[in-house]
């Protein structure tokens, strides 16, 4: 395969320099002017690391500051942003810390990783297209990401509540973010959801025409790679789901400005309101940042499985089922608010519907690993920590998912480590396990293999040790979203804490495989998988030419081995 | 850039207005904060970003119809654009969902929360409405002006598909007029409106559901005056359109809205009331 990637530099090659296909523009048209889907990728990549430094920097004070009872160091981090640190001021800096790091890591981290970074970089090269179909709608999508962050990074900076920044959890709840935060710090979060939303919806637009409309010529959908297929669910979701966010946020910046009473019962309105628009939105949105890291598992073990994955086209709709049963289960996430039984019978049954088509990913997974002649390369390490973790998440879901036993959970910690048990744990090792899987591809560098097998081993070590405990903390009842807690929940909120360093530790062992792998790291080949990875990234060199396909790959319609896709050789 | 292209999809070169315009857009919103807060230079900085804004979508789309006249943008081109816009309309009907979803949460359970029965009354609109706007008096009205803008958009586009370019800008000319007349009408209504903007949930949710339905009418009268320029100026041929198609696809779409919101807010929703 790597002679595919060969005949495709050596046919550029005979042209003139400015005909190039691996022509670059100069630094500032390149990296602000893209209009290169590899490039956005990687803008999309830094960006999505710089946000989870801060993200997860911010986990780390958090942790810091519940690993003993007591105020430990808001008051500090008040007094050193200019405040007094008060009582007040330090417990509305904790829900400042809370709510960031929720919003950066949904928005700002995973989101970005996944579907602009990792959906940028291989949606185009699997389903062998030379770029997206919206190359500048595919920028401006980056870059209002970028502004709302910038509008995020500001609120902290200006009066929230009883302090600086915005303190109304991610999930913004009305009255908490109307009449309880009436400072600019509020305004500068929503609109921060609104910027990034309306480049998420850019985004969504692009990637759907894209996969809809530039597959190769014979590949049909039901060939087409399954990361792309859960790109194209994604993309559904979020098209569909992010307008009613915004008409939510909307209705909070005017209730908050302009007197109208959507949220606020004196005039009519109703807080329970704003809590279904957001989650109407809001648990698509947890599938959205779910359903690409599936895709990436799935590449993944097939590739170091060597074998097709097990079951192809009941993964594929697996997925399309989980997006359209998303979006018909959104109060699960509201049993306490008073919803009456039948309400709470019919959310806990579609809930748990969803663990049907998610057991069939789990298990077509197992199918593919079993008589496969398995290869324990960092991707398929992180792939595996994936799947048993994400099922551990899934299982402590399905038991959220009842109205009854969520009535005694809500809000507790056992909600904050299932949560965290699907996304730190799911979403984040499949991030790693996409990582190590293309990084070399993107780079055209080789990272070390034992740096990365290191990385998985203490950061699964690291997150288990943060969050395994809180399922206690969370049965014992230690609610959410305090900054202090009683003395009978101290030894495992030190040992969560502990937990932390450990992570801090493997975040470490990334960078120094990342400085490695940029300083010493050997050349990749165009394959450097092997016989296993099958997808058309791998008949590309690594980097790939800037402009890649220029004469597009033609699928051939070989026996019915569905997701197997072996590139023909290109005409040159 | 791309010599050596053997395809028919748009590689395009590099361009500096996403840039332009997601900042643009930062600013505005930034500046909204500022406006809204009393803080100085509020208005400088919105009309700042709503200048850049504007910069940057007529810069954009005078590059994209650049491009479409010269010949980039092939049948699969095309083909994106109109998934592009099929998807565009889909998420707008989504934003509709939302208002149109408070506006029911309202009028169905003006009882969810007792203890402010003495503002709403358990009934909707709220006992805070006095009155409402007679449904069959000026929104009548705009409910056939908007269906007779329908009409002559389709006669309008008709016309272009048979080559008949002078009655398809009579047609053209029509629908842009019949939309600014809706929205004058909108506006006259507005100001005379028996009830405030805000305060309680029928004006709140009355106000929003249609101010952003004239907010779009206003969009989509633009998208038609560009065509209208672009049929003057010989763009539009019988068999490549799709910029005047996109637009009333668009035009249809607000259309659609507007009898949603006639029949529910207007109609159902002041069943019941005084009018005005």
């Amino acid at each position: 395969m790597a002679t595919t990637a060969d005949t495709f530099q050596a046919h550029h090659d005979d042209h003139h320099h400015d005909h190039d296909a691996d022509h670059k523009p100069p630094f500032f048209a390149r990296w602000f002017m893209s209009t290169n889907h590899k490039d956005i990728g990687t803008l999309y990549l830094i960006f999505a690391i710089i946000a989870g430094i801060i993200g997860g920097g911010i986990s780390g004070l958090m942790r810091w500051e519940l690993a003993t009872p007591g105020l430990q160091i808001m008051g500090e981090i008040v007094q050193f942003l200019g405040g007094e640190g008060s009582f007040d001021e330090q417990g509305h800096m904790w829900n400042v810390l809370i709510t960031a790091h929720g919003l950066i890591m949904v928005f700002f981290m995973v989101m970005p990783a996944m579907i602009g970074g990792f959906g940028n970089w291989f949606v185009p090269l699997m389903i062998g297209a030379p770029d997206m179909a919206f190359p500048r709608m595919n920028n401006i999508s980056f870059w209002l990401t970028v502004a709302g962050f910038l509008s995020l990074m500001m609120s902290a900076f200006v009066p929230g509540g009883t302090w600086h920044g915005a303190g109304t959890g991610w999930t913004v709840y009305a009255p908490l973010s109307t009449t309880g935060s009436v400072g600019p710090a509020v305004d500068f979060a929503i609109f921060s959801l609104h910027l990034s939303g309306a480049g998420s919806i850019m985004g969504a637009i692009n990637f759907i025409t894209t996969i809809l409309n530039m597959r190769a010529p014979g590949m049909t959908l039901h060939k087409m790679p399954l990361f792309a297929w859960s790109v194209l669910v994604t993309a559904f979701l979020l098209l569909l789901a992010l307008p009613v966010l915004a008409a939510a946020i909307t209705m909070l910046i005017t209730d908050r400005n302009f007197g109208t009473t959507f949220f606020d019962p004196s005039g009519g309105g109703d807080p329970i309101l704003y809590q279904h628009l957001f989650w109407f939105f809001g648990h698509p949105e947890v599938y959205i940042m779910i359903l690409p890291g599936f895709g990436i598992v799935s590449q993944i073990v097939a590739t170091f499985c060597r074998k097709p994955v097990f079951g192809y086209l009941g993964m594929a709709y697996a997925m399309v089922a989980i997006g359209v049963v998303g979006f018909i289960v959104w109060a699960h996430h509201m049993y306490t608010v008073g919803l009456d039984v039948n309400t709470k019978m019919y959310f806990t049954a579609a809930t748990m519907i969803i663990a049907v088509p998610t057991g069939i990913k789990i298990f077509s997974w197992i199918a593919t690993m079993w008589g496969g002649s398995m290869e324990f390369k960092s991707p398929m390490v992180w792939a595996l920590g994936f799947i048993f973790l994400f099922t551990v998440g899934g299982v402590t879901g399905v038991v959220l998912a009842n109205g009854g036993i969520d009535d005694n959970l809500h809000d507790t910690y056992y909600v904050v480590a299932h949560f965290h048990y699907v996304l730190s744990m799911g979403a984040v090792f499949s991030l790693f396990a996409g990582f190590y899987y293309w990084f070399p591809k993107m780079s055209g560098r080789m990272h070390s293999e034992l740096l990365a097998h290191l990385h998985f081993w203490v950061f699964f070590v690291g997150v288990n040790v943060v969050f395994f405990p809180q399922h206690f903390l969370g049965m014992q009842g230690m609610p959410r979203r305090y900054p202090d807690f009683a003395e009978a929940y101290a030894y495992w909120n030190h040992v969560s804490s502990m937990g932390y360093l450990i992570v801090l530790v493997s975040v470490g062992i990334f960078f120094l495989n990342l400085i490695y792998a940029f300083t010493a790291g050997k050349k990749a080949a165009g394959n450097y998988w092997g016989e296993g990875a099958t997808t058309l990234e791998w008949s590309l060199s690594s980097p790939p030419p800037f402009h890649q396909f220029e004469t597009l790959p033609i699928i051939e319609d070989h026996h019915s081995s569905d997701d197997h896709i072996s590139p023909a050789p290109a005409k040159a | 850039m791309a010599g050596a292209k053997n395809h028919d999809y748009h590689i395009l070169p590099t361009d500096i207005w996403p840039f332009i315009m997601s900042m643009s857009a930062l600013v505005f919103t930034s500046g909204m904060v500022l406006y809204m807060h009393e803080m100085p230079y509020g208005h400088f900085v919105t009309g700042l970003g709503v200048a850049g804004l504007i910069a940057a979508f007529f810069s954009w789309f005078s590059n994209i119809t650049k491009e479409a006249q010269a010949g980039d943008h092939t049948p699969v081109v095309q083909l994106h654009l109109r998934y592009a816009m099929i998807l565009f309309i889909a998420s707008e009907v989504m934003f509709f969902v939302g208002w149109f979803w408070a506006f029911f949460d309202f009028a169905l359970f003006p009882n969810a929360l007792e203890q402010y029965a003495d503002v709403v009354g358990g009934q909707f609109p709220p006992k805070a409405i006095e009155a409402v706007m007679d449904p069959f008096g000026l929104p009548l009205l705009n409910t056939l002006i908007l269906l007779c803008s329908g009409t002559t958009l389709t006669w309008s586009h008709h016309s272009l598909i048979h080559g008949d370019r002078d009655s398809a800008k009579t047609g053209l000319w029509l629908t842009i007029a019949l939309g600014v007349l809706f929205s004058f009408i909108q506006a006259y209504e507005y100001m005379h409106a028996p009830f405030g903007f805000g305060g309680n949930t029928y004006s709140s949710a009355f106000y929003m559901a249609t101010g952003f339905h004239g907010f779009h009418v206003i969009i989509g009268t633009i998208f038609l005056i560009v065509c209208l320029v672009r049929l003057n100026k010989g763009h539009f041929t019988p068999r490549q359109h799709f910029g005047f198609e996109a637009a009333a696809w668009y035009w249809h779409f607000v259309d659609v809205v507007w009898l949603f919101l006639f029949v529910t807010v207007y109609i159902w929703g002041g069943w019941g009331a005084a009018i005005h």
